[in-house]
């Protein structure tokens, strides 16, 4: 076995390896989309979050933006605040924006459902790190099935 | 004999060495002249080899010293240690040749190693030391490719690659068929004369060591019992020496291993 | 009678310490000691081929195969909840998070970790180590650091490459047989798996396997008896134990990095 064979193979396994990097990296993780390029956070305050986990898509329309990079229980009220890391080329949305938990299909993934506000001179755009009022919690099935049984009851 | 010290290129004192409980060396003396070939004999399994890694500081003694040209070999660091090394060499049993090289690469290794030398020098002092040991043609050839007398001729053109001031061979002479036994006698002798080092022989192969060595200790039961020229040996009135020498079965050094009494034992041990 | 019991116990903890020594030293030794790079590169690149480049056709198989395998059996369950689509992050994160790394790990320690150490153990019973000692060239340094620098630099391009292939291997089953729609399988997928959470992470545990296999597996086989029986035996150990390592630390990795 002589060296420059050996040095053709090894130049070949590193290639494969930084080929297979850059497929996980672009095809499987998908960096281009959630980018690791610049970010800002906005922050919304839910009374359920139902299945909502870090990491979360945030999409509008259903492109993704950006995604759930905290969630924790605000220690006052008890109410869990999310934190949503948005790409900065996405940022200039009006302080009447609404945020949903929603789910995809029946037994889906959750993610949150972003609304963007109408813009005029009478609202501001929002900055990063403020708190979007409007927000609508998770669905939780068991409370749906709840309230369907008791307005049956009432009828 | 004088105490100059340069007329010695190895002297060891007061050696104690023991591996577990066993004791190898008990308080040895011996000393290896300059430019000479030194035979260290004795039976086998009494640690002829580990003498040889104790000189090279492979081991340590329990106490004693051993100095080669000024240093004490077990006190020197690990630094230090190396840099000796450099000076000597050693011939493996086996010859220890590395087996992922052909035999110009083996020769070469330590030259690459240790110098920066340019690859058309290190050519030629390869071919040097193959032409030595008669090997030039089998240059390229791998160790598994050779016969075993050419494996230990490759390993020995290795040894002397760096031009060492002292070469230890263990055993060189086991397991050769008679020519190149022959082969490697004469080249032993004639390595000692021509590049004026130094050699210590180990071996248990009475008459070729005789027409090599210029002084012969022998060793057993963890000391020397004998020393001297070949003649002085021959004439020697030590028992044990005689067994040695003349390859008695029975004598100071028993035939039977230390068991019970056989009569006993034959009887099934009723006493 | 109890006393007996007692020493041979303590006797047992105290050659574990003197291993584990053994084996730090050893390792100390061999990392400080790459003495130039002109000289070390080339012995690098060597053991670069030796240990990743011939582990790579049974890596790219395994992979090829599990990551199959995984695609047919979680589409049967996944099917039953019209959940299908969610095939595409099931093979990708398990790959990615655990099998990539581990399985690698464990063949690693069968192909590449069993030869090293046979290997070395030949090298010691056929005298080199000790003559290289005599030539005034260290063999912790000529022979050891090498291959344990190699060791770790393969084991995690070898678990990426799995994990890719095993990705495709999926998509083979998941796509092109069964059916699933090839956009939700990607897309679904790159919804879940993050760059940092899942594919370094993975990466992160097989550097941490690589360490410990070419670790265990030099360590036996510098320190294996020279003989025939001994060195079988060293080869033996190093599957085992590689492999045992592999997977506790993996149950302790994963409660680290994925268990809070």
């Amino acid at each position: 076995m002589n060296t420059r064979k050996i040095e053709i193979m090894v130049g070949f396994f590193v290639t494969l390896s930084i080929g297979a990097m850059i497929i996980l990296a672009f095809k499987v993780a998908d960096i281009s989309a959630t980018g690791s390029g610049e970010t800002y956070e906005l922050k919304a305050k839910f009374d359920n979050i139902g299945g909502l986990k870090i990491r979360s898509a945030v999409k509008v329309g259903g492109v993704v933006i950006g995604r759930v990079s905290s969630i924790i229980l605000d220690p006052e009220d008890y109410l869990p605040v999310v934190t949503l890391t948005l790409g900065l080329q996405y940022s200039n949305f009006s302080e009447t924006s609404t945020v949903s938990i929603l789910t995809s299909g029946l037994l889906g993934e959750q993610y949150i459902g972003f609304s963007p506000g109408f813009i005029d001179e009478t609202v501001d755009i929002l900055q990063a790190g403020d708190y979007i009022e409007d927000t609508k919690s998770a669905l939780v099935l068991e409370e749906l099935i709840g309230q369907f049984l008791f307005s049956v009851g009432n009828d | 004999m004088p105490e100059s010290i340069p007329q010695y290129s190895v002297e060891i004192e007061q050696l104690s060495f023991s591996r577990g409980d066993r004791p190898i060396y008990t308080d040895i003396n011996m000393r290896f002249p300059k430019g000479k070939v030194t035979a260290i004999m004795g039976p086998s399994g009494i640690g002829k080899t580990t003498l040889l890694r104790l000189i090279g500081g492979q081991i340590k003694p329990d106490s004693g010293s051993i100095v080669f040209r000024g240093h004490n070999i077990p006190t020197l660091g690990r630094k230090k240690l190396y840099q000796v090394r450099q000076d000597m060499s050693m011939l493996f049993q086996s010859g220890a040749l590395f087996t992922d090289m052909s035999v110009f690469d083996n020769v070469a290794f330590a030259i690459r190693e240790h110098t920066k030398l340019p690859e058309d020098i290190i050519r030629t002092m390869v071919l040097l030391k193959l032409e030595a040991v008669g090997l030039r043609g089998a240059r390229d050839l791998m160790p598994h490719e050779l016969s075993g007398g050419m494996a230990r001729r490759a390993a020995l053109a290795r040894a002397i690659a760096l031009d060492p001031k002292l070469i230890m061979y263990d055993e060189p002479f086991a397991g050769q068929d008679p020519i190149s036994m022959g082969v490697i006698v004469r080249l032993i002798k004639q390595l000692n004369d021509s590049l004026g080092l130094t050699s210590i022989v180990v071996s248990h192969d009475v008459p070729e060591v005789m027409s090599i060595a210029d002084y012969v200790y022998i060793i057993a039961d963890q000391r020397v019992i004998g020393k001297g020229t070949p003649k002085e040996l021959l004439i020697n009135e030590s028992p044990l020496v005689q067994q040695f020498m003349q390859g008695l079965p029975d004598g100071p050094v028993p035939f039977h291993y230390k068991a019970e009494d056989y009569h006993c034992e034959l009887l099934g041990g009723i006493k | 009678m109890i006393l007996n019991m007692f020493q041979s116990v303590g006797e047992a903890v105290f050659d574990r310490f003197a291993g584990v020594g053994r084996a730090s030293i050893m390792l100390f030794g061999a990392l400080f000691g790459i003495p130039n790079f002109r000289k070390g590169f080339p012995l690098f690149v060597k053991q670069v081929y030796v240990v990743g480049v011939q582990s790579l056709t049974i890596i790219m198989v395994s992979g090829l195969f599990i990551g199959m395998v995984l695609a047919l059996q979680g589409y049967t369950v996944l099917v039953d909840y019209g959940a299908e689509d969610s095939l595409g992050p099931m093979v990708g994160l398990s790959l990615l998070r655990e099998l990539g790394p581990v399985v690698t790990g464990l063949l690693f320690a069968g192909r590449a970790g069993s030869a090293l150490t046979a290997e070395i153990g030949l090298m010691k019973s056929t005298e080199q180590l000790s003559s290289m000692e005599m030539m005034a060239i260290d063999p912790l340094r000529r022979v050891v650091a090498p291959r344990f620098w190699a060791g770790l630099f393969c084991m995690p391009l070898l678990a990426i490459i799995f994990s890719t292939i095993g990705i495709f291997g999926g998509h083979l089953v998941g796509v092109e047989w069964l059916g699933i729609d090839a956009g939700n399988f990607w897309s679904i997928m790159q919804s879940k798996v993050d760059l940092v959470d899942d594919v370094f992470n993975g990466v992160i545990k097989s550097i941490v396997f690589a360490i410990v296999v070419t670790w265990i597996a030099l360590y036996k086989g510098y320190n294996a008896i020279p003989t025939a029986d001994g060195i079988s035996k060293a080869t033996t150990d190093t599957v085992v134990q590689a492999s045992l390592a592999v997977l506790g630390l993996d149950f302790v990795l994963t409660v680290f990095m994925f268990g809070g």
